[in-house]
């Protein structure tokens, strides 16, 4: 059976991230994660080539073990099977070895038509997987994509580019990378949620898939993360409330005159 | 020896890439070619070559005709080849689905939206930003490493008092797999807001496009320009861009936040204001903990009576 694989990053939710008031920098162990807005995008958009297609939904998500909650919620949205790639070896891969993990489960999955992938993830923001995949499997990539459709062999596609709209058209297989716009994901419903249950969540590890030991995870990584630090925000945080407006419109006109924007 | 090399679809910000090469061949010694690629490839190089690369080289063909990001990174990796090489690549879109297919191809590290570089002890120093934009991180990785930096992230590199050589290279490349059908140019004007001393920007809260009008009337008081968030553009197309993290970066005297609730996406677009104003009606929404004066209240009142009070205060 042909295949839409799904890819979806189990990110740090950025929103709800504790920064350490004493160094500035963002506490990451323990931190709240969820699949990225943009992600849920390419889920929700492999469901609907399902639906259209017949084919077999495949999330795959590179990620710690934990990452099962996210396969639950992708599979009672409709996916008909997620892999976690998880292993102490794959932890701190950059996104060259992600994107060797990600390849490597799709040649072992094979007859992979589609594969889509989020514009960008939620924490990492590096837009960088999907190409690389593409490279990897010496596929075709059609980036920033907004509305999609696959007929037989062929895929037609809108992509959002800074100051126009492109449509094109690829053979499949391909790499797509989809946009906040394309879709507004499902929420499962209950009945959706108890019939996940029943489908498969698969654990690969480095045992499982063919990729030498020193190109993924922090020793096959050639980006690390030297520091990060949260720079504060230093406003004045002066709000007007509970005045009618014109009153209030005076007010803050008399504050920017006093900061000098106003000419 | 190593080599830097840059490369933008784009002239200008190619121009604004060999500024930032020129300041780190100054910290390594490198030298610094370009690359122009497709139609006018070579008047482009000739003008790089005016403003201060080493080395210019121009590849034409047929096959650049449409920029494919596959068959773009192809001609590029075959152009900078196995040596160690820092790549620079514009952050456009085009340039940013570029260089992750570059970076696999030299089987380089990549960082994309980089706002800072340096140099130390054989390592490339990179700043971008982190966790959704709230926090900075330090890239670090050895050569080869391709980067893309933001448009106008560096002003453009000015005539050098040498010219480099240019060189004009022909190179054998399979055509694209992707078949552009039809471009629709986005119809508004496409205003400079990277530029803007006062931005007025709309988020979901301005319901209905003609309400635009009066923030475009405040704007043009204040001698500024209208911006908007993201769904204003993207999901209901009243503009061709969005400001924020995924969109254009500001960094006006004056930012006015219209009925935009302050999502950290869009907050990592604006951090660079000199002062922010937030109107919102709701006194939870998150922009009045960045903003500097906010305006607890319902927009269809608080922007009227600001037009009124800032009329009346140039005035007088
Ligand atoms: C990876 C990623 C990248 C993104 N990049 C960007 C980006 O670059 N830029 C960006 O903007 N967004 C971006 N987003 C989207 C972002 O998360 C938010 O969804 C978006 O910024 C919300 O836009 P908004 O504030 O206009 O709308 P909303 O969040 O819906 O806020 C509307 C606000 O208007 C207020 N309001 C409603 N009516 C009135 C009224 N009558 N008077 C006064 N106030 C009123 C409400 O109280 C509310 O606070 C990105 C999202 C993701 C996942």
């Amino acid at each position: 059976m042909p295949r839409v694989i799904a890819c979806f990053k189990y990110s740090i939710d950025a929103s709800e991230l504790r920064i350490d008031p004493s160094t500035r920098k963002p506490v990451v162990e323990g931190a709240k994660r969820k699949t990225g807005d943009i992600d849920k995008r390419a889920i929700e958009e492999a469901i609907r080539v399902k639906e259209r297609t017949g084919w077999t939904a495949t999330g795959l998500c590179v990620g710690p073990q934990a990452a099962r909650e996210a396969a639950r919620e992708a599979l009672a949205m409709g996916l008909d099977e997620v892999y976690i790639l998880s292993d102490p070896a794959f932890e701190g891969s950059d996104t060259l070895a992600t994107a060797r993990l990600l390849a490597a489960a799709a040649r072992k999955l094979g007859d992979y038509k589609l594969i889509l992938c989020g514009e960008m993830a939620l924490d990492g923001l590096s837009a960088q997987v999907g190409p690389r995949l593409a490279e990897l499997l010496d596929l075709p990539q059609v980036t920033y994509v907004r509305k999609l459709s696959v007929e037989g062999e062929k895929l037609t596609a809108e992509r959002d580019l800074e100051e126009e709209y492109e449509v094109v058209e690829v053979e499949l297989p391909a790499v797509v990378t989809v946009t906040r716009e394309i879709n507004e994901p499902r929420l499962p419903s209950l009945r959706d949620i108890l019939r996940a249950s029943k489908k498969p969540i698969v654990y690969w590890g480095a045992g499982d898939l063919e990729v030498g030991a020193d190109v993924v995870g922090e020793k096959g990584s050639k980006v690390k993360v030297a520091d990060v630090y949260a720079p504060e925000v230093k406003r004045k945080g002066v709000i007007i409330e509970e005045k009618p407006a014109e009153e209030a419109a005076e007010e803050l006109v008399k504050y920017l005159l006093q900061e000098g924007v106003l000419r | 020896m190593p080599s830097i090399w840059v490369y933008s679809e784009v002239q200008s910000v190619a121009l604004e890439l060999v500024r930032a090469g020129l300041q780190l061949k100054q910290a390594t010694g490198w030298s610094l070619v370009s690359a122009s690629l497709g139609a006018d490839a070579l008047k482009r190089a000739e003008e790089l070559a005016e403003h201060g690369v080493d080395k210019a080289v121009a590849v034409s063909g047929a096959v650049f005709e449409q920029f494919d990001a596959e068959v773009y990174a192809k001609a590029l990796a075959k152009l900078v080849g196995s040596e160690p090489t820092l790549v620079l690549v514009g952050g456009t879109k085009r340039g940013k689905e570029l260089a992750p297919r570059l970076a696999t191809k030299l089987d380089a590290g990549c960082v994309t939206d980089c706002i800072e570089l340096s140099y130390k002890d054989d390592m490339i120093y990179a700043k971008r930003s982190a966790y959704g934009g709230v926090a900075i991180a330090t890239m670090v990785s050895p050569l080869p490493l391709v980067v893309t930096i933001p448009p106008r992230k560096f002003e453009a590199a000015e005539k050098a008092a040498e010219k480099g050589s240019v060189e004009q290279v022909s190179l054998e490349l399979p055509g694209p797999r992707v078949k552009v059908v039809e471009v629709r140019k986005k119809e508004v004007a496409r205003a400079k807001l990277d530029e803007a001393r006062v931005i007025v920007s709309a988020g979901r809260g301005v319901k209905a496009k003609q309400d635009l009008e009066m923030l475009r009337e405040l704007a043009e008081l204040l001698g500024g320009e209208v911006g908007c968030s993201r769904p204003v553009a993207a999901d209901r197309g009243w503009f061709p861009q969005w400001i924020g993290l995924s969109g254009v970066k500001v960094k006006p005297d004056l930012y006015i936040a219209v009925g935009i609730s302050g999502a950290l996406q869009h907050i990592a677009g604006i951090r660079d204001s000199k002062i922010i104003v937030a109107i919102n009606k709701d006194p939870e929404a998150p922009i009045f903990k960045v903003a500097d004066y906010g305006i607890v209240g319902d927009l269809y009142k608080v922007i009227p009576a600001l037009k009124n009070a800032v009329e009346k205060a140039v005035r007088s």
